[in-house]
Parts: C-alpha cells; sequence; structure tokens
C-alpha cells in the first residue's frame, strides 16, 4: 500500500524557518503601556475617586436593596419579554392573518415608542383607571340600553393604585418593549431552520404544535440565544429608567441617591459601572453555557472535540460495517 | 390492514388490494402547472419507481400523496382513504390539521436530503415520532428503535448524532425513522440523489431488504438499476404526465415512447 511505502522512506528534515517579524506589534505594546500606567496613576492619585469612600458606600443595604431590585427587574422583564416574544413570533408567522396583523401591530407600536416614555406612561396610568376591575365589558351601556340604571356585571377588581405600584408599572413596561424585540429574534430564529425540518416532522404525523416544541424551537435557540444575551444584557442596563416610573428600588437610583446626599458623586457613578460590569460578566457565564447546551449536535458551533470524536467515530464506523456487511 | 394473499371472493377486496390509487391529479404552483393529470395504481406489496428528467413532476406527486402539497384536482386515495378531503354529499371538504397529521402517521417518507433532526441522536431520531404522536411507553419503543438500526445495520451508532455520521448512514436513520411508525406505504424521493457514489449502494441494500419484506414502496430514482432489479413496476413522467409505465425490465429494454427512449440513452 502506498501509505506504507511513504513511511518507509526517510522522513524530511522538519522546517525550521524564521518567523516573519511584527515591528508594529511592539510599538502598539509600548505606546498602549504607556497609556495603562497613566490611567492607573489616575486612579491611584486623583482624590476625586475616594476609593475608600466608594467601598463603604456600595454594600450598603439601601444599595443591595437596589441590586436586588435591578436583577429581578431584568430576570422578570426578561421573562416576560422571552415568553411574550415566542408568543408574537409564532403568531407573526401563522397562517392566520388575524393573529399575524395583531403580531405585527404589537412589534410596532412596542417597537416605536422608546422605553424611557413607557417607563413614564406606564407609571401614569393611575390616571386612567382608579380601579381595575373584570367582568362584562360595556357592562354600563348594555345596561343602559335596557334601560337599568348602573347595572355592573364585574368580578372582582382592585385599586390601580395598588396593583400599579411602581415596580409592576416598570416590568410592565420593560417587559412589554423587549417582548416585540424578543418577537423579531425569535422569528429569525424559528425561519432560519430548514423548511426540511418541518416537512420531515408532517410526514411523522406531528402535528404544528409538536413540530414547534420539538422541532424547530430547540434548533432555533442556537440562532436566538446570542442576540437574546445582547437582549439581557442591554435590559440589566435600561432597568436604570424605572427611577423615571418612579421605582426607587434599583441601583443606579440608589447609588446616585448616596451621591447626591453626600457630595460624593463621582465614586458613585464608579461604583454604578463596577456593578454593572459584574453583573453582565455573571450573565456572559450564563450564556456560554446556555449556547453550549443548544449546540448540541452541531459540530461547528459545538465544542471542537465533538467534531473529531464524529470524524474518528465516522472512519471507524465505515470499516467496521466493511467487515460485517 | 390488508391481507395480500388472502384473495376472497367479496367485490371490495380487489379494491382493497389497491394502496394507492391516484386519479387525474394536477397540481399547480401560480401559473406554473406541474402535474397534468396523473393515474397511477400501487397494489399492496408492489415496488413502483417513478423515473423522468428533473421538473418532470415526479417529486411534486410524491409530496402530494402524503398531502405535503396540496392538489389542484384529482383525487389521491391511500387504502381506500381519500387524502387531505372528505367527501359528503358531493362535496370536497378540506380535512383538519390534526386528521391530515393522523392520515400521514401509516405512510413513511424518506428525503433526497436526510432532513434529520440535528438535535437528536440517530435513537432520539427513530423514537421521536412513536413517542409524541402515538404516545407509545418508552422502553417498548427504545427496542423498537435500536432493533429498526440494527436492521439498516447501524445497531452500533445509536448514541451518534446526524452530524457524526456519514450520508449513507444518515439516510438509513431516516429510513429506520419512517419504519418506526409502522407505515403500511413508504414513500422514497430520490433518496440515494444527494450521497457519495460509494454511499449509495447501502441505501438501496437497505430498500431492497423492505421491498423483500413485501413493503408497498414508491421511490422516485434515478437508480435504473434499482428499478430494474427491485421494482414490480415503472412509471416514466415527462413535462407533468405519465409517458409510459409497465413492467421495469421491459420499459427499459424496448422504451416505446421517443422520450423515455432519450431519457433513457442519457442515463444508461
Amino acid at each position: 500500500m502506498s501509505v506504507e511505502t511513504q513511511s518507509e522512506r526517510a522522513r524530511p528534515e522538519p522546517i525550521r524557518a524564521v518567523p516573519v517579524r511584527h515591528p508594529g506589534r511592539w510599538v502598539a505594546v509600548a505606546v498602549i503601556g504607556v497609556l495603562v500606567a497613566m490611567f492607573v496613576h489616575l486612579l491611584v492619585t486623583n482624590k476625586a475617586f475616594n476609593w475608600s469612600f466608594m467601598v463603604d458606600e456600595m454594600f450598603r443595604p439601601p444599595i443591595v436593596a437596589g441590586l436586588r431590585g435591578t436583577i429581578a427587574l431584568t430576570l422578570l422583564a426578561m421573562l416576560i419579554g422571552v415568553g411574550l416574544g415566542v408568543v408574537i413570533a409564532v403568531m407573526r408567522l401563522s397562517a392566520n392573518p388575524i393573529l399575524r396583523g395583531v403580531a405585527w401591530g404589537y412589534t410596532w407600536f412596542f417597537r416605536a415608542v422608546p422605553r424611557l416614555v413607557l417607563a413614564i406612561l406606564f407609571g401614569n396610568l393611575g390616571i386612567l383607571w382608579s380601579r381595575i376591575e373584570f367582568g362584562l365589558p360595556f357592562d354600563r351601556q348594555i345596561g343602559a340600553l335596557f334601560g337599568i340604571q348602573d347595572f355592573e356585571a364585574r368580578l372582582f377588581g382592585f385599586s390601580a393604585v395598588d396593583i400599579l405600584t411602581g415596580f409592576v408599572a416598570g416590568l410592565l413596561a420593560l417587559g412589554l418593549s423587549e417582548a416585540a424585540y424578543m418577537a423579531e429574534i425569535v422569528r429569525a430564529g424559528i425561519q432560519s431552520v430548514d423548511e426540511g425540518q418541518t416537512e420531515a416532522a408532517q410526514a411523522l404525523g406531528m402535528r404544528r404544535g409538536q413540530i414547534l416544541r420539538r422541532i424547530v424551537l430547540p434548533q432555533a435557540m442556537r440562532v436566538i440565544i446570542p442576540p437574546t444575551g445582547n437582549e439581557t444584557i442591554a435590559m440589566l442596563k435600561d432597568t436604570s429608567l424605572v427611577a423615571f416610573v418612579p421605582v426607587s428600588t434599583e441601583l443606579f437610583f440608589q447609588l446616585k441617591a448616596v451621591g447626591n446626599r453626600t457630595f460624593q458623586v463621582f465614586p458613585m457613578l464608579v461604583a454604578a459601572c463596577l456593578w454593572y460590569l459584574l453583573l453582565t460578566s455573571v450573565l456572559l457565564v450564563g450564556q456560554y453555557y446556555l449556547e453550549r447546551h443548544f449546540a448540541r449536535g452541531h459540530g461547528r458551533a459545538g465544542a471542537a472535540r465533538v467534531k473529531v470524536r464524529g470524524l474518528a467515530a465516522e472512519a471507524g464506523g465505515t470499516t467496521g460495517e466493511a467487515v460485517t456487511r | 390492514m390488508t391481507a395480500p394473499t388472502g384473495d376472497t371472493t367479496t367485490a371490495r377486496t380487489g379494491e382493497r388490494d389497491v394502496m394507492v390509487r391516484a386519479e387525474q391529479v394536477h397540481k399547480s404552483f401560480g401559473a406554473l402547472e406541474v402535474l397534468k393529470g396523473i393515474d397511477l395504481e400501487v397494489r399492496s406489496g408492489e415496488v413502483c419507481c417513478l423515473l423522468g428528467p428533473s421538473g418532470s413532476g415526479k417529486s411534486t406527486f410524491l409530496r402530494c400523496i402524503n398531502h405535503l402539497e396540496k392538489i389542484n384536482a384529482g383525487r389521491i386515495r391511500v387504502d381506500g382513504e381519500l387524502i387531505g378531503y372528505r367527501e359528503r354529499g358531493g362535496k370536497l371538504h378540506e380535512l383538519r390539521e390534526s386528521e391530515v397529521a393522523a392520515q400521514r402517521r401509516a405512510i413513511g417518507m424518506v428525503f433526497q436530503r436526510f432532513n434529520l433532526f440535528p438535535h437528536m441522536t440517530a435513537l432520539q431520531n427513530v423514537m421521536e415520532a412513536p413517542l409524541r404522536v402515538r404516545g407509545e411507553k418508552k422502553d417498548v419503543v427504545r427496542d423498537r428503535a435500536a432493533a429498526l438500526l440494527e436492521r439498516v445495520g447501524l445497531g452500533d451508532r445509536l448514541g451518534a448524532y446526524p452530524s457524526q455520521l456519514s450520508g449513507g448512514q444518515q439516510q438509513r436513520v431516516a429510513i429506520a425513522r419512517a419504519l418506526a411508525m409502522q407505515p403500511k406505504l413508504m414513500l422514497f424521493d430520490e433518496p440515494t440523489s444527494a450521497l457519495d457514489p460509494e454511499l449509495v449502494g447501502e441505501v438501496l441494500d437497505v430498500m431492497k431488504d423492505l421491498a423483500r419484506d413485501g413493503m408497498t414502496m414508491i421511490v422516485v430514482t434515478h437508480e435504473i438499476g434499482f428499478a430494474r432489479e427491485v421494482g414490480d413496476s415503472l412509471v416514466f413522467m415527462d413535462g407533468g404526465v405519465v409517458v409510459e409505465s409497465g413492467v421495469p425490465r421491459e420499459v427499459i429494454a424496448n422504451p416505446r415512447h421517443d422520450r423515455t427512449k432519450a431519457f433513457l440513452a442519457k442515463v444508461l
């Protein structure tokens, strides 16, 4: 066999060539080094940073409560956003023109209005209704039609101020707005899955809902997760907008309050940067594991070892088969 | 279930022996008429090979049989049951999605590009439909799926993902996946066209094995050798019509129509 005769011949000497030099890199390192040194010098010597004050303040109970509020808002708003986003994306791709139209209208409205405006708007919804009640719609009008004065068919209700507290209003503003963006991301993900997948599942007798849940969405996740990570990080930062609802149990509001009270504005801004950096880093770790989970079965996005194992198995598999056949 | 051997005297028996009956099937995509009145009869246990140049409508026709494509005119019956519609009071009513899905359960399909589910292992691919569609018990399904994969020569690759399998292996998993629903009819849409030449044989072997077991099969193919060796009937299509049909050996040896002659001259 030709492979064997090749290995019997003397193996040529391995190449030890002089590598290409990159003088530009050394210049860049020098420039960056000087800039970093200047920055560190600034951090250490400039009194305005007031590090010890910052470290003392950034772990105080009101700040930690604000931190908890920010995390809760981020997670809950993303939960609403992803859940509702999937529903709207599916509606948007439906064969039913009414569902399609409603989904389009929803995305149109919530992408058009800035989150800041939405936050303030939802904070002021109490102006429209003093109470929120559930029951027969237009009950008074229907009553009037049949000559009954003050006809009321309401099952239950609660005071708008109770339910639309700052937190709920802020959460709704962020979550509903997020759903519009997530809907577009999910739609792109669903459309990225090959048509043949749906056909194969149909041919097996699977129904639309099953195909979506078992076949299409799990594959769409590979496309959906990276932009969703982006959205989550953006949401983490946008939670600072609920200060305008107003909601006070939120990280940035609390940090700024301390800054304003103590006239140490800058250290508290730095503290905000550090807290957001930390939270974002935690999110990135979560995203890494999610992506790895949904990359299963895919050589390219998955770990390289899966691919190598696959290649080895393929080579082994075909030879093994040749023997059995 | 049909009983191909027990030929009784009732008038319906002859009818029930027919697995697929297509009458005057028309299909258009917009202004383009792809099928211009296809008549076809496939008996239970028969292997019918559809041949023809690309664009002749043979794949479209195959996809009409399990209602992946809606036909514009004509009727298709599988095992006596009208596909996609219900006839009531001389009027056709569209079947609901769940009813169409129920009809498809008895019809297996194998695609040119395999269409395995890439996020599932070979075993999971085969188990998916019996579990989710028929709601069978997991251990029963697992045993049957493993046995089917063993039958197509992949008993040692149960845990492999499709990306870790060669094209021929993927297509054999796809055949096992279709068989897991215990269909009475199998449709093959150019099952070997996307394969490297050296991998075609292993897939054809599995199909021959199926044919020997008495499975009713409709095979769209370019493999003349397979049609001659395994096929009970051969249908040559061109331009959306059936040009000629008959016993494969005779049609291939003595084609009567010029178009069949021209096609066979190119592929043989």
